[in-house]
């Protein structure tokens, strides 16, 4: 092996190790530990229960149809800004990154007051006979607002990188413009709408401060999985808390460990990807 | 070449149409949540709104905000500085599993944030005998705010800078280093000023998310007023007190905040992607 | 006498030997359910000032307000409550199975330790538009309930446990049919929150539901304060009678040697200047010449308890609101 270089390798990669554990793994550990405690038919009784699938059910779903008009409006608002002028662009463009700058409580409160049926949004949905508070449509809604910037500043580093020259052969070979953006362009954007889609769809899953106003928190129908871990807490069911936070933990990390692989096959610098 | 014209891009309507849906989708999630937020502020004039902001328990609130992220920033950003160096500039195995588990915290969810620290500080917990036999309070006070808010804190400035740093590479480094520089005047005065603006972009994430975190310090909080309570907790309370307009108008300080910080993320954006931008061969 | 010179004492000399991370003044944590929230702030108010006169010492009570088992695991997890004031004996006889309360707390203060009482009531929009009367109203085709989740706040459990109790006067004490009832009743809920006060603002400030179950206090201040003229209340034919307790908790005041002002701070709920206080904020006082001065305010009500009916709070959450308990039962059908 090559003689490194540059110093301080041992440092701070030890500094870092340190680190993480003392404040991410050790902490993390304790909910394995706590769930051990339960036998494997306890663990399955919690886990399993009619209340726990219902909020499984509630929370993927919420979050993947969050996820999925995150996909399709991001798209639009992501072409848009890169590619149209119009005044107020530069304002639009700042303002995408609102939901990661605001805390959830206030997104909450503010989505609710919005929503309910005497708020400024909430009375045509009443108008129209649409519940939107205290609904799974409620929860969607927050959810994608939570989730807008995530397929936008995916997509648009990628969008601006696009080779002009690949349109261009498109169109000089017969292509019209519908073609050339659904056969040349889209498919160059498919990596990036798929991260973007996934990192949604992740935040979503674990959101709790803004869903928390606006759901209806019924056990089996409006009941999110966070509020559920939150509610055995509060009965001092420990072991049932961390039996569910445990499942959930696994399925968000699984999706995570995807993401990364799929950055890595799909070559995408994390940096196009304008994270956070 | 044909001298026609490409159908290069979208027919005028498409364009006027895709702007419309871009406008009034942005309009409809983004701005009328901060109009109303705003507007339910300043229902009952400003005033209220003045007294609701200087009142004794919001001010609490906001210095321990302001402590909490005093704190827990540049710590994460001490570690998202060794982080970077190490996977940026260096082969190793477990690189990816490294910063897979730098990832983690963003795949817990808040509320499992603040109860891993209840399971280990509570009374009941893995140290809770130790804590109260030295009398040393984590849980319910301050210590435990700030631990969950690191917590949830950890990937941020880390995330940023790993990219900027890969991207940049060691030439810089080693010239540096063949010169005669030592460790640290080279990592102060070569690679710092070349990461300058994505730590900044980091560290503005790091500060947002700080201040707004929500769910795991409610779990970790004796929502004790005026001592416990940072500025979310503080708007729920109101909340609950039925002081809607007090709520929305302590709720409309860290509005303020986050479009402050979109401001500088937008500067510090732009100027980080100069950065960034291939060196052209000499 | 004697012994409030003892306690002095002993916090003289505690105050002394901690000097260098002792607070300024002396401090108390009164850790409370939620709709206690604009009661203590007066009734602490007072306090501080009655005993800075009896005593020259400065006192702060800081407070806490959340749904009452919520709390309870709070303490229990280590939040240093001096005082408990919670919304059933359930959760103060959790925080003393966890050891911090002596197992003879409820009987150190008088009235099993309740100083005020309170009961379970309707409040429905102004006019009473679907004509609310008594708990069979509630289960009529079309009507809306609030009523919060039982299985974080106390609130809710009364509110549980009324609507029980009810049944079972009314179907000669039969259990199934009390159920069946019950099961009906939560059909018409559309909403769970975590606490009463979250409650009463998803009815008052959504204006979701055609009425809420709520505490006698929640009502009453939703109905005064709130809302002049938008509300109305219903009292029910037939209702639990509430008893939140108070109690200090003997550990922590054990350590910070606290004992003495604790002990004074749920005293003093008692006093005529606490009873007033306690009716201003709409609690039924226990005093008899308080009780009579409000009595506008409260009307008769055919009371029941949690004993009568329920053979006492520890049998009542283990078939109800534990695990596995009536209320699961009723949510997994309902669905």
């Amino acid at each position: 092996m090559t003689p490194r270089i540059l110093p301080g390798f041992r440092l701070t990669l030890g500094y870092t190790v340190l680190y993480l554990s003392l404040i991410v793994l050790i902490p993390l550990s304790t909910i394995i530990l706590k769930t051990a405690t339960l036998s494997w038919s306890q663990f399955l009784s919690v886990v399993a229960s009619p209340r726990a699938l219902a909020a499984y059910r509630l929370s993927l779903g919420a979050s993947l149809a969050a996820a999925l008009i995150n996909v399709v409006f991001g798209t639009v608002v992501a072409w848009t800004l890169a590619r149209y002028d119009f005044p107020g662009r530069r304002l639009m463009d700042g303002l995408v990154d609102l939901p990661f700058a605001l805390p959830t409580a206030v997104a909450g409160i503010a989505m609710t007051t919005l929503y309910a049926p005497n708020g400024w949004l909430g009375r045509y949905a009443a108008f129209l006979g649409i519940k939107v508070a205290y609904t799974s449509l409620g929860i969607v809604v927050v959810l994608a607002f939570i989730g807008l910037p995530f397929v936008v500043r995916t997509l648009q580093p990628v969008l601006q990188n696009l080779d002009a020259a690949m349109e261009e052969a498109a169109a000089a070979l017969g292509a019209d413009r519908w073609q050339t953006v659904r056969r040349v362009i889209l498919p160059e954007l498919s990596p990036a709408l798929l991260t973007g889609f996934a990192l949604a769809f992740a935040r979503a899953l674990g959101e709790y401060g803004s869903v928390i106003f606006i759901a209806g928190n019924l056990p089996m129908k409006t009941e999110i999985t966070p509020l559920l871990i939150m509610i055995k807490l509060e009965q001092f069911d420990y072991a049932g808390a961390t039996a569910i936070a445990l499942v959930f933990l696994v399925v968000s990390f699984g999706l995570l460990l995807g993401i990364n692989l799929l950055q890595r096959r799909v070559g995408i610098g994390r940096l196009e990807e304008g994270l956070n | 070449m044909s001298a026609e014209r490409l159908p290069l891009t979208e027919p005028p309507f498409v364009r006027r149409l895709l702007i419309g849906v871009t406008l009034a989708y942005l309009g409809l999630f983004l701005l009328v949540p901060l109009a109303a937020v705003f507007a339910k502020a300043l229902e009952r004039g400003l005033a209220l709104y003045w007294a609701s902001v200087t009142d004794p328990a919001a001010v609490a609130a906001i210095r321990l905000t302001l402590v909490t992220a005093a704190i827990a920033v540049p710590l994460n950003t001490i570690f998202g500085l060794a982080a970077a160096w190490a996977i940026a500039k260096f082969d190793f195995r477990g690189k990816q599993i490294l910063l897979t588990l730098i990832d983690l915290p963003f795949s817990v969810s808040p509320v499992i944030s603040g109860m891993i620290f209840v399971l280990l500080f509570g009374a009941q917990g893995l140290l809770g005998p130790w804590l109260a036999a030295h009398d040393v309070h984590i849980l319910f006070a301050v210590p435990g705010i700030i631990l969950a808010t690191l917590f949830v804190t950890v990937p941020f400035v880390a995330r940023e800078l790993i990219p900027v740093m890969e991207a940049q590479g060691s030439e810089d480094e080693e010239a540096a280093l063949t010169l005669g520089a030592g460790g640290w005047q080279m990592f102060r005065r070569v690679t710092l000023p070349n990461v300058t603006w994505g730590l900044l972009y980091g560290v503005i994430l790091c500060t947002a998310r700080a201040t707004g975190e929500f769910g795991a310090v409610s779990v970790v909080s004796g929502h004790i007023r005026g001592r416990t309570n940072t500025v979310p907790l503080h708007v729920e309370i109101l909340y609950n007190e039925y002081q809607f307009s007090a709520a929305f108008a302590v709720a409309s300080l860290l509005c303020l905040l986050a479009l402050v910080t979109l401001a500088a993320k937008s500067v510090a954006e732009r100027k980080r992607t100069l950065a960034v931008e291939p060196r052209s061969a000499p | 006498m004697a012994s409030k010179l003892l306690g002095a004492v002993l916090i003289l000399g505690v105050a002394v030997s901690t000097a260098a991370a002792a607070p300024k003044a002396r401090t108390l944590l009164n850790v409370s359910y939620d709709p206690t929230r604009e009661l203590y702030q007066d009734v602490n108010a007072a306090f501080a000032k009655r005993w800075q006169a009896t005593t020259g010492e400065t006192l702060t009570v800081c407070q806490s307000h959340g749904g009452s088992g919520k709390q309870a695991r709070a303490v229990m997890d280590g939040l240093e409550a001096d005082v408990v004031t919670l919304a059933l004996a359930y959760d103060v006889d959790a925080i003393a199975r966890a050891g911090l309360i002596r197992p003879d707390w409820q009987a150190r203060l008088s009235d099993h330790s309740a100083p005020y009482t309170s009961t379970i009531v309707f409040l429905v929009r102004h006019g009473n538009p679907k004509g609310i009367k008594d708990w069979d109203d509630l289960v009529k085709p079309g009507v809306s309930v609030i009523t919060p989740n039982p299985k974080t706040s106390g609130g809710a459990r009364w509110n549980y446990l009324a609507a029980w109790g009810y049944a079972l006067k009314r179907s000669g004490n039969d259990e199934e049919k009390a159920q069946a009832f019950v099961a009906q009743l939560y059909q018409h809920v559309p909403i769970l929150d975590t606490g009463a006060r979250g409650a009463t603002v998803t009815f008052v400030e959504r204006e979701i539901g055609d009425v809420l179950l709520a505490w006698e206090n929640e009502a009453l201040l939703a109905a005064h304060e709130l809302g002049q003229g938008t509300f109305e209340i219903v009292t029910p034919s037939v209702s639990i009678l509430a008893e939140p307790p108070v109690a200090v908790v003997d550990q922590v005041v054990d350590k910070r040697g606290t004992q003495a002002v604790a002990q004074a701070y749920l005293e003093f709920l008692y006093t005529e200047e606490g009873q007033e206080l306690a009716a201003k904020h709409y609690y039924r006082p226990r005093l008899a010449a308080v009780a009579a001065r409000h009595a506008a305010q409260f009307p008769s009500v055919a009371f029941f308890t949690v004993n009568d009916l329920f053979g006492g709070w520890q049998t009542a959450q283990k078939t109800h609101f534990s695990d596995g308990g009536v209320f699961d039962e009723i949510s997994k059908a309902g669905s």
